[in-house]
């Protein structure tokens, strides 16, 4: 019978994981240097893309520039910071096909916790340092009136973003247990809800709204809290308060995200060789 | 000159026949390998239509109540953002590694043993799986398009066979490219980089984020002209969505078949030195 280390030695082996991680990543220097450059482009040109948008147009779904930017700048700080912590758990679906999540199994730490610190992304770290470089220049020149309780908002609602986007990654992960060739279908909501928070959630419409924006929640990441923070009426006409709910909505998230884990940890088959 | 690979020239005439027959079969295998992989074309598939209502709802909100921006109606916004979710799995913009794979693993040297060059049967290979992705990854989105949005139907009778072309220069041209990336693993030890600077810039710079008429002008021309990315997916678009006159659209395709020529030589003459330079670990 294997003993639970104690914590303290737990603690040690995940620092020792973390520290390999970062020594292999910056071995081959050139290419961690690309890495990191390459990983920022991505999220500036998504930044881009909304200068561009608003370039041929004054106004979208009734926001304009500097009010859309909060919101860019909410969802792009919060998914970049989870996407550095939590993203990689997007090569569940190798890990299970190769048999390496058996490795993982064996050992005594934490399932989630080792497959997160067995390939941390440092290069993301430039990504999370844009995306809140875009909150905070965003937030300066949209001339919002500071209240104690808008300034509170401001640091839990990416806090809160952070939590859903990173429940959301492990919550699709999971899947994989399930269907082995599932990748794409986890970008569907990941990557797709990067982008759905980027924007209003005036411009979508029907169904596709309800389902993304309250049925998966994606809404309370970005839209209601600007919308606070702004001092704006929801155009849609959900009350001020809701742009509070961004925690609730994100503790549920992870709750739901961890159940999933659990019961897909539990029904996991190894391939075999 | 005693080296013996496959972009030497054989001694005897090429059988052009012979030639063609090998082709087909390397397309089919293609087409079959690809037709194998049927639990990630459907989570490909929906991914594709997710992002296909994501940037129609932006892009329609963008026309807003004038209900055209930079030279696009309503319809034709939309037939262009389901298209191009159906033309990105079809050209294959991202996620292609198995030539770097190969040579980083050595198993390239098989490649060049074969006596077929290795640009012509990678190509032929990838045409196969640009066929089956026309049937399994491009018909779905351009099929759920039209149930939720009005879209543009092309009127012009050139335009189909101008797309058509257009859509199949697209595809060579986009293996090229890729090809080209995948190549500099002969020469770098870890291809992630160039290959994380391919997928950032070929999204953007092909029109997949945002169609490129929304730049300006000069920065169009320098884009269509200066490098390949236009020719990838904003092209073919802007050709079915009859966003310029006819004579315009013939222009911009035949601006399209120079760039592959341009890349498919490039492809070649990268395979010849690579193979001077190539050293592979026996055991």
């Amino acid at each position: 019978m294997a003993e639970r280390p104690r914590p303290g030695g737990a603690l040690a082996a995940y620092r020792a994981l973390l520290g390999a991680q970062a020594r292999s990543q910056a071995a081959y220097r050139a290419s961690f240097v690309v890495d990191v450059l390459g990983n920022v482009g991505s999220t500036v040109f998504d930044v881009l893309t909304v200068l561009v948008i608003f370039g041929v147009t004054r106004e979208l779904g009734g926001f304009t520039l500097r009010e859309t930017m909060v919101i860019v700048g909410l969802a792009t700080a919060a998914f970049a910071t989870a996407d550095l912590l939590v993203g990689n758990i997007e090569r569940l679906p190798r890990y299970v096909r190769t048999g390496l999540f058996d490795a993982v199994l064996v050992r005594p730490l934490g399932t989630l916790p080792q497959l997160l610190l067995m390939d941390l992304p440092l290069r993301k770290v430039s990504r999370a340092v844009f995306g809140l470089a875009v909150l905070v220049v965003a937030l300066g020149s949209a001339g919002i009136d500071w209240t104690p309780a808008r300034v509170a908002l401001v640091v839990v609602a990416p806090l809160a973003g952070v939590v859903f986007f990173g429940s959301v990654f492990v919550a699709t992960a999971t899947v994989s247990f399930w269907w082995v060739d599932s990748g794409e279908l986890a970008n569907a909501v990941t990557y797709g809800g990067r982008d759905f928070t980027a924007y209003p959630v005036t411009v979508y419409g029907g169904w596709f709204r309800a389902l993304f924006a309250y049925g998966l929640g994606f809404a309370f990441v970005s839209y209601h809290p600007a919308l606070a923070l702004l001092g704006r009426a929801d155009p849609l006409g959900l009350p001020a308060a809701v742009g509070w709910a961004a925690p609730a909505v994100a503790l549920v998230a992870a709750a739901l995200a961890a159940a999933a884990w659990r019961t897909g940890v539990r029904h996991y088959r190894s391939t075999g060789s | 000159m005693g080296s013996v690979t496959a972009t030497v020239a054989p001694s005897r005439a090429p059988n052009v026949i012979l030639w063609f027959r090998t082709f087909k079969a390397i397309t089919g295998s293609g087409f079959r390998r690809y037709a194998t992989y049927r639990q990630a074309s459907v989570a490909g598939l929906v991914t594709n239509v997710v992002f296909g209502f994501l940037r129609c709802y932006v892009l329609l909100a963008a026309a807003g109540a004038a209900g055209t921006v930079a030279g696009y109606d309503r319809g034709q916004l939309a037939t262009f953002v389901w298209v191009s979710q159906g033309l990105l799995a079809v050209v294959l913009l991202w996620g292609w590694t198995e030539l770097a794979d190969r040579i980083r693993s050595g198993e390239v040297a098989a490649d060049l043993l074969r006596p077929v060059h290795p640009v012509t049967a990678y190509l032929a290979a990838d045409l196969g799986r640009a066929g089956h992705a026309v049937l399994v990854r491009m018909l779905p989105p351009v099929l759920v398009g039209p149930l939720f949005f009005e879209v543009h139907v092309p009127s012009r009778w050139a335009t189909g066979p101008l797309f058509a072309v257009s859509v199949l220069a697209a595809v060579v041209l986009c293996f090229g490219c890729r090809f080209l990336v995948n190549a500099t693993a002969y020469w770098l030890h870890d291809v992630r980089g160039a290959m994380i600077l391919w997928t950032v810039c070929s999204g953007v710079l092909a029109g997949l984020y945002f169609p490129l008429r929304f730049l300006p002008e000069w920065l169009q021309a320098v884009l269509w002209l200066g490098t390949p990315f236009p020719s990838l997916l904003q092209t073919p678009l802007d050709v079915l969505v009859e966003r310029d006159p006819t004579g315009v659209q013939v222009a911009l395709v035949g601006l399209q078949l120079a760039w592959t020529v341009v890349i498919l030589a490039a492809c070649r003459w990268v395979q010849r030195r690579a193979e001077r330079h190539l050293v592979v670990q026996g055991g």
